[in-house]
């Protein structure tokens, strides 16, 4: 288990009630979990608690615990008692987040990949470039760009910025890398490379990722939780949700008769 | 019936555009029939006591230019401050009367460093001139590096956060990049603005006929001296006057369309 959350609710600055009640879900290490469920359920509220980006917009409440593994001591370690500046960073280093617009930075494509490296101090030439190098190659994308990884990476296609998007993400070496529906910008042929690397990722790195779309859920998670209106109806592994489900409203939504 | 208050309004909103285009026409093209008749290539190397405008030019160009140097990093700080960091009431006051302050008459900001500056100083100085520009600029400064920030999409803050950047590295590396082109335009626009001024600079600046570097005196400018070259009774004085506007027009079109095609090219 790479992170596990207990008893999470999370309620929005000034909003009358929670946004996330009572949430318990395990995420696995090395494996894909996906969080499905109509729009409003809360999934990508609770994906951007598991970093703690929900801070940058201040007087969020959260309580309850999520629970990271801290891969050198072997415990798990509360997030949302973190504080400090520093430790923030230290947690976005170890839990990267891939967004549903892909997002490059206004430079070179080497450069947005070098991005998060400098940033954890890194300075060594070499050491950069080889390391830009594998975390591209590892996205699928090295072939692709290697020729004019100084120009900017505004010129890419909407696709191989996702994917520039997520070697920047992995070339930190996360623990954990959050996917906010990212696929829902792009055509299928690049949803289709992107889905492919998420398989590929999940040998070093675990993943949670939030998606719209159910078949895209089935086809690549391990475990599966479905969320209804700020609840965690269902989790368990992807083919008992798809094909055996526990709940009624697990059924109805996989089936299509709501949401 | 509608028809008819259609083509009415349509007919009526034409004619106001075109009575004001017309106007806009007709001073431009007085402006370049004078000028040029009364321009001039030694204009650009004598001085006004010599019957030239260069001390004119390079002094104006010089108190627009310190003017910049003080308004455009207060103002850019204070866009920033209200858009990244500013939260709640206090920001949005600083946001309204940032908008008050670019519709504020020059002649009153003149006034005010009259009275702030000029009078304890005991005289009329290029710096004066200076900070009653800069006054002037900062709210156009604020305004838009306010408005371009606001264009940066907030995912593009998030992945820079979510990457373990601080909050002051992703508004200098990525925020403030992405927004370069439009702030840059934006300033430059300011620079147009405030170049062409006359009143704030009537009385802090003054203007002087003799060429000058130091702006601790009463400094040469050529808005002023074009105020007061076209009172003067003699007709040689308001020929240099129409070749001092045609100048100073040409100078704040070259800079607008620059700052327009900048735009238009990146943004």
């Amino acid at each position: 288990m790479i992170m596990n959350i207990k008893k999470f609710s999370f309620t929005y600055p000034g909003a009358p009630a929670p946004s996330l009640q009572n949430i318990n879900l395990p995420i696995e290490k090395n494996k894909i979990t996906a969080l499905i469920g109509p729009s409003g359920c809360g999934k990508s509220t609770l994906l951007r608690a598991m970093n703690r980006i929900h801070d940058l917009y201040p007087g969020n409440l959260y309580d309850g615990e999520i629970e990271l593994l801290n891969s050198e001591t072997n415990t798990m370690e509360n997030i949302l008692d973190i504080k400090k500046e520093n430790e923030f960073i230290e947690l976005r280093q170890k839990v990267g987040m891939i967004f549903q617009k892909p997002t490059p930075f206004p430079m070179s494509i080497f450069d947005n990949v070098a991005y998060g490296l400098k940033i954890a101090g890194i300075k060594d030439k070499s050491e950069l470039a080889e390391k830009v190098e594998t975390a591209l190659k590892g996205s699928a994308l090295w072939g692709e760009v290697k020729d004019r990884l100084n120009e900017s990476a505004m010129g890419l296609s909407g696709g191989q910025q996702q994917r520039l998007c997520i070697a920047r993400a992995v070339a930190v070496k996360p623990d954990l890398l959050l996917f906010d529906e990212p696929t829902s910008a792009l055509d299928p042929i690049s949803t289709g490379a992107i889905e492919e690397l998420l398989v590929e990722l999940k040998k070093d790195i675990s993943i949670a990722i939030v998606t719209h779309n159910m078949q895209q859920a089935s086809r690549i998670s391990d475990y599966t939780a479905f969320m209804y209106l700020g609840d965690l109806v269902e989790f368990d592994k992807t083919e008992t949700i798809f094909l055996n489900p526990n709940q009624k409203q697990t059924e109805d939504y996989i089936t299509g008769r709501f949401g | 019936m509608r028809l008819l208050l259609n083509k009415f309004i349509l007919g009526l909103s034409t004619l106001s555009a075109l009575i004001g285009l017309a106007f806009l026409g007709w001073i431009l093209i007085t402006l370049f029939i004078k000028g040029i008749s009364s321009f001039h290539f030694n204009l650009f190397l004598n001085d006004l006591i010599n019957g030239g405008l260069r001390n004119l030019i390079v002094g104006q160009l010089m108190i627009a230019a310190l003017a910049s140097v003080i308004g455009i990093p207060l103002g850019m700080v204070a866009g920033i401050y209200i858009r990244e960091y500013g939260r709640g009431k206090y920001a949005e006051l600083i946001r309204n009367l940032s908008d008050i302050m670019v519709s504020a008459p020059s002649i009153v900001i003149g006034a005010f460093v009259y009275a702030v500056i000029v009078v304890p100083t005991g005289g009329t100085s290029g710096f004066a001139g200076s900070i009653a520009l800069s006054i002037m600029m900062i709210p156009i400064v604020i305004n838009t590096t306010d408005s371009m920030l606001s264009l940066v999409p907030k995912e593009l803050r998030e992945a820079g956060i979510a990457l373990g950047a601080s909050k002051y590295k992703v508004i200098i590396d990525i925020v403030i990049k992405s927004a370069k082109v439009g702030i840059m335009t934006g300033v430059l626009l300011a620079f147009a603005r405030i170049v062409g001024e006359t009143a704030p600079l009537l009385f802090t600046s003054e203007t002087s006929n003799y060429f000058s570097l130091d702006m601790t005196e009463s400094f040469p400018s050529l808005t002023v001296s074009i105020y007061d070259l076209a009172n003067e009774p003699e007709k040689a004085s308001r020929d240099l006057a129409w070749a001092a506007s045609f100048i100073l027009t040409v100078m704040v079109l070259v800079i607008n369309l620059t700052g327009r095609f900048i735009t238009r090219n990146k943004g």
